[in-house]
């Protein structure tokens, strides 16, 4: 029972609005069903399944919150929490940052939810991963995987009457192919709210096809090459700046999007004028739910356009001190953290092209123990990882040891030749990027 | 009840926004439901109800860990409490062997009803399973041990101390940097408490009650008319300890050096006051030239590059190609341990792994399959001697006992393979830091952790930390910048020249050690004293974007 529809949560969080006797009260409601495989070496290792559903009551006297949780729904268990939120909200000390509940909202409506990945059981899963597991056995390759499915809701109400839900569902799948020598290994990841969208065998057998194209690679000299980066490879990179537009560490002086002098860089020109970053909650590719965790609804917001920083995120406390309006991070509260939600806007090329018009260069599968070097110029630090081919004359010529680089991914978005077409790569929208002079600084034989 | 009895009633966040980082299952209690405890006779009434179930229903084997996990943790800025929050996990993970494969399940329906049913789940997922197994699962004999006990040695329990006492620490530390110049501070505490429960069908019943410390903060200095910022962060170490860890000692200071350092005892305070005159500095200080320098390090650097480097390699678990999905395998692989000759590091390199070692992260008594806790050399001068095994693993290095290195980091999650503490020894002979230093012509002196890195097989690495000294001809000469050191790890470890003796030897630690799908926290500790590696690759980390 962790799944509550829009009216079951609405009745439970009535009742629980109904006990309290605050200034103000706020309850959010969540539950979760998730179920996963884990395999390796060909063979299933680990199975497993969880579910859970929990309720948080947080009373506000002034500006004194208190919050308390707990997950058992009765009437008496509501009535308690409630009583025990507002005891505690009673003692507690002023929060200075406290901003008063918001009026009822009006959300958009989004595609989050997908019946048929909802009703996956574990034979479904187990069906899957047997596709996946069966072309690498067929091929003689070895693979780990692991499938990952949840179905969740959340839903949060306050004393003014608003109320909020959302309903969502998704599907991830990740899968490491090696050869048996182990001097090939391919990977593919990705995740999908509906899995109709998702075939593990024909992602299984990219990941085969490069676990054997990338066996025998040899050394060149690590520094700045042209590299054609894969939608996973330029989203584990441009994610990271997507945690940079946070207001108030820009206005605080400490982030990459702090202005000499005092000040924000919004309306600067940060990058090429072909890129153009926005959040969508309603895109059918990449939908989440439109409200945030204050109940602020979550519309369509344009972060750069044409390479302009166009928006910085506000919470509403920081909002209310600089006088503008709030404006909430991320999409569908998927927030900054991963750079989740977020559409890069692509261009026309294909990968197929970009290798064609590329002299000389690199093509990046993905990249790995990705670490922030600089905040300040949010140099970043890597390895490239299960599959690096050298491209000469238009055409991949032959498999290259890894190398680590060491790049800010602003610098990157400067130095753009050319963009593919957008695609859902895990909790982003994004193309493949073919950038010049990107720094490669020392060789890894790691495969 | 005035404001601080109210944090101590309350243990409560200030907001509602920190229940999105309580994680699945959790629920927020109050501090004193910590210190309540659940008798072992009862755990074990529970647990029997599950071994008896798996026997019944044909399992070959069974475990049982009934985990009540206890976290409490405080974030603050400046003078202001961002989030608090104490919260109780509780409930209990059955591992079963059927027809000769692993299955598991969990619950926090702690009825016998609900045990029984969640035993018969795990019974039928391994043999549904079973039909995917090459082999059939074979445990390393473990011989029943009764019941038994174990505590981590602490002095006082941090779930005891008030949470107004704890606030006020971290204010004072924030209260310190402000006073000396710092623009920000974000200082937080964080306390664990697992008091969990095993049970096996081999006849062990042990009860433990394990606690864990990591105060730590950032100081961001700005100035303004570059637009550039600094940070330090503190150079303490999380530690197995109780809260006598915070109780501020005798800083540890090293002859020629002008920085105080901590051992086991950490000053919070002083250490934050020291930060914010460290930031203002670093904002100044010379950009490294890069090239090949003599890197000495200090024990707050060179834990986290043991770690990933020495410790993640020798995971069994990798070298097989279990983890090749996510944090990858090894380039120990099994035939460099055969060889009994592979060259890992210079013959100064003795790397020990040792679940026992007071004060650190790993000790415990017994490990997550009833292994008692153990110690045993890993790289013996260069050479790799051995890896880290649990009881499924022994058999494919020869051994006859697991070497105890099996950890969940809740019930709800299966326990498997994690490092156990890996150190590097001190050196044998007498050998002050200050001697270390002064053979030094051209090199650089690295405190704290900074930037991380390595490659999937632990080859590539590169580390940055938080200070850095130039030496030249001996001397310590000035502070530096943007540095950041790449190696591989067989020729780092081959560039090794020097370490310093026990007297330095200290404990780092990492609290946070991910590894797993889905992903599983552990914290594991690394001691070592300053040492010395040769000739080592170091770049410029700065970057211009306009």
């Amino acid at each position: 029972m962790a799944i509550l529809t829009k009216e079951e949560a609405q009745s439970i969080l009535k009742k629980v609005i109904g006990f309290s006797t605050a200034d103000e009260c706020i309850a959010t409601l969540g539950g979760s069903e998730e179920g996963n495989i884990r395999y390796a070496g060909n063979a299933v290792s680990t199975a497993g399944a969880a579910s859970t559903m929990s309720l948080g009551v947080s009373a506000v006297y002034g500006k004194k919150v208190g919050t308390a949780t707990v997950n058992e729904f009765d009437d008496e268990s509501l009535k308690k929490v409630v009583q025990r939120a507002e005891e505690l909200a009673k003692l507690a000390p002023e929060n200075p940052e406290y901003m008063p509940v918001l009026e009822p909202q009006t959300y958009d409506e989004s595609p989050t939810f997908v019946e048929a990945t909802a009703s996956i059981d574990p034979m479904k899963r187990a069906d899957m991963v047997g596709k996946s597991i069966a072309i690498s056995k067929q091929q003689g390759l070895e693979s780990a995987g692991f499938l990952n499915n949840n179905t969740g809701f959340r839903a949060m109400m306050n004393s003014k009457g608003l109320y909020a839900y959302n309903k969502s569902t998704n599907v991830s799948f990740s899968i490491t192919i090696r050869n048996q020598e182990g001097t090939g290994s391919g990977y593919v990841s990705n995740s999908f709210n509906d899995v109709n969208k998702l075939d593990t065998g024909a992602l299984s057998s990219v990941a085969a096809f490069k676990a054997k194209n990338s066996a025998g690679a040899r050394a060149i000299e690590p520094g700045k090459y042209t590299v054609i980066l894969e939608p996973l490879a330029a989203s584990d990179l441009v994610s990271w700046i997507l945690r940079g537009f946070d207001a108030r560490s820009a206005d605080e002086g400490r982030s990459f999007m702090s202005k000499k002098g005092g000040g924000t860089r919004l309306g600067e020109q940060l990058f090429d004028e072909r890129i153009t970053i926005y959040s969508d909650p309603t895109n059918p590719d990449l939908p989440s739910a439109t409200w945030d965790g204050d109940g602020l609804p979550l519309k369509k917001t344009t972060w750069v356009e044409k390479g302009i920083v166009k928006n910085l995120a506000y919470s509403r406390y920081w909002a209310a001190q600089k006088g503008v309006q709030p404006l909430s991070s991320g999409g569908g509260g998927r927030g900054f953290g991963g750079g989740g939600g977020m559409v890069i806007q692509g261009g026309n090329s294909s990968l197929e092209d970009m290798i064609k018009s590329t002299e000389r260069g690199i093509l990046v599968t993905r990249f790995w123990y990705i670490r922030s070097v600089d905040p300040q110029s949010l140099l970043l630090t890597g390895l490239t990882r299960d599959g690096t081919f050298y491209i000469e004359n238009g055409e991949i010529k032959f498999p290259i040891k890894n190398f680590r680089f060491n790049e800010s991914p602003i610098i990157m978005l400067n130095n753009v030749e050319d963009l593919g077409k957008s695609e859902r790569s895990g909790s982003i929208m994004i193309p493949p990027m073919k950038i010049r002079d990107f720094t490669f600084t020392s060789l890894s034989d790691a495969i | 009840m005035d404001r601080k009895d109210f944090i101590r009633a309350s243990g409560l966040g200030l907001g509602a926004c920190f229940l999105g980082n309580i994680s699945t299952f959790a629920k927020v209690i109050e501090p004193e439901e910590a210190l309540r405890k659940i008798d072992a006779s009862k755990k074990k009434e529970l647990a029997d109800v599950a071994l008896n179930e798996a026997k019944r229903q044909g399992g070959s084997y069974a475990d049982v860990r009934i985990g009540r996990y206890l976290n409490q943790s405080i974030a603050t800025r400046e003078k202001r409490v961002q989030s608090m929050a104490s919260t109780e996990s509780y409930g209990i993970g059955i591992r079963v062997i059927a027809d000769g494969c692993w299955g598991f399940a969990a619950t926090d329906v702690m009825s016998k009803e609900s045990i029984a049913s969640t035993t018969a789940l795990a019974i039928a997922i391994a043999k549904g399973n079973a039909r995917f197994l090459k082999e059939p699962v074979q445990l390393a004999p473990q011989k029943g041990l009764g019941e038994q006990s174990w505590n981590t040695p602490i002095e006082k329990n941090p779930f005891a101390i008030s949470v107004g006492e704890k606030v006020d620490l971290l204010l004072s530390a924030n209260a310190a940097a402000l006073d000396n110049g710092a623009s920000f501070v974000n200082s937080n505490l964080f306390m664990i408490n697992e008091q969990k429960y095993f049970a096996s069908t081999d006849g062990s019943y042990i009860d433990q009650d394990i606690h864990r410390i990591w105060p730590n903060f950032t100081v961001t200095g700005i100035d303004r008319s570059s637009g550039k910022f600094e940070t330090r962060d503190s150079l303490s170490a999380p530690m197995g300890m109780g809260y006598e860890y915070l109780s501020a000692g005798q800083p540890y200071t090293i002859d020629g050096v002008n920085l105080k350092l901590f051992k086991n005892r950490y000053d919070m305070v002083l250490d934050a006051k020291e930060a914010a005159k460290h930031v203002q500095e670093k904002i100044s200080a010379k950009s490294i030239t890069p090239g090949k320098y003599d890197l000495v390090l200090d024990p707050s650097n060179l834990g986290l590059t043991i770690h990933e480097s020495t410790g993640h390699s020798t995971e069994l678990d990798r070298v097989l190609g279990y983890e090749a999905n996510y944090a990858g395998t090894s380039f120990l692989t099994l035939d460099k341990w055969k060889s009994g000759n592979f060259n890992f590091g210079s013959d100064l390199v003795n790397i020990v792994a040792d679940r026992k070692q007071k004060g650190s992260l790993g000790a415990i008594g017994f490990d997550d399959e009833g292994v008692p806790s153990q110690q045993w050399d890993i790289i013996s001068k260069g050479i790799l001697v051995n890896y880290q095994t649990i009881r499924d693993q022994a058999h494919i290095l020869g051994l006859k006992a697991s070497q105890g290195c099996c950890y969940a980091d809740s019930w709800d999650n299966i326990q498997f393979q994690r490092m156990p503490n890996v150190s590097l020894q001190a050196n044998s002979q007498k050998r002050p830091v200050a001697a270390l230093i002064k053979d030094v012509e051209k090199g650089i002196y690295i405190l704290g952790r900074g930037s991380y890195s390595i490659d999937q097989q632990r080859y590539n690495f590169q580390f940055g930390g938080q200070l850095y000294y130039e030496i030249s001809q001996g001397k310590i000469v000035g502070m530096l910048k943007d540095v950041a050191y790449q190696s591989n790890t067989q020729e780092f470890w081959n560039s090794m020249a020097d370490v310093a003796d026990k007297e330095d030897y200290r404990l780092f630690g990492t609290f946070f050690d991910g590894k797993g799908q889905p992903s599983q926290v552990s914290a594991v500790s690394h001691g070592s004293a300053t040492a010395r590696f040769n000739g080592v690759n170091v770049i410029n980390t700065a970057r211009n974007i306009g």
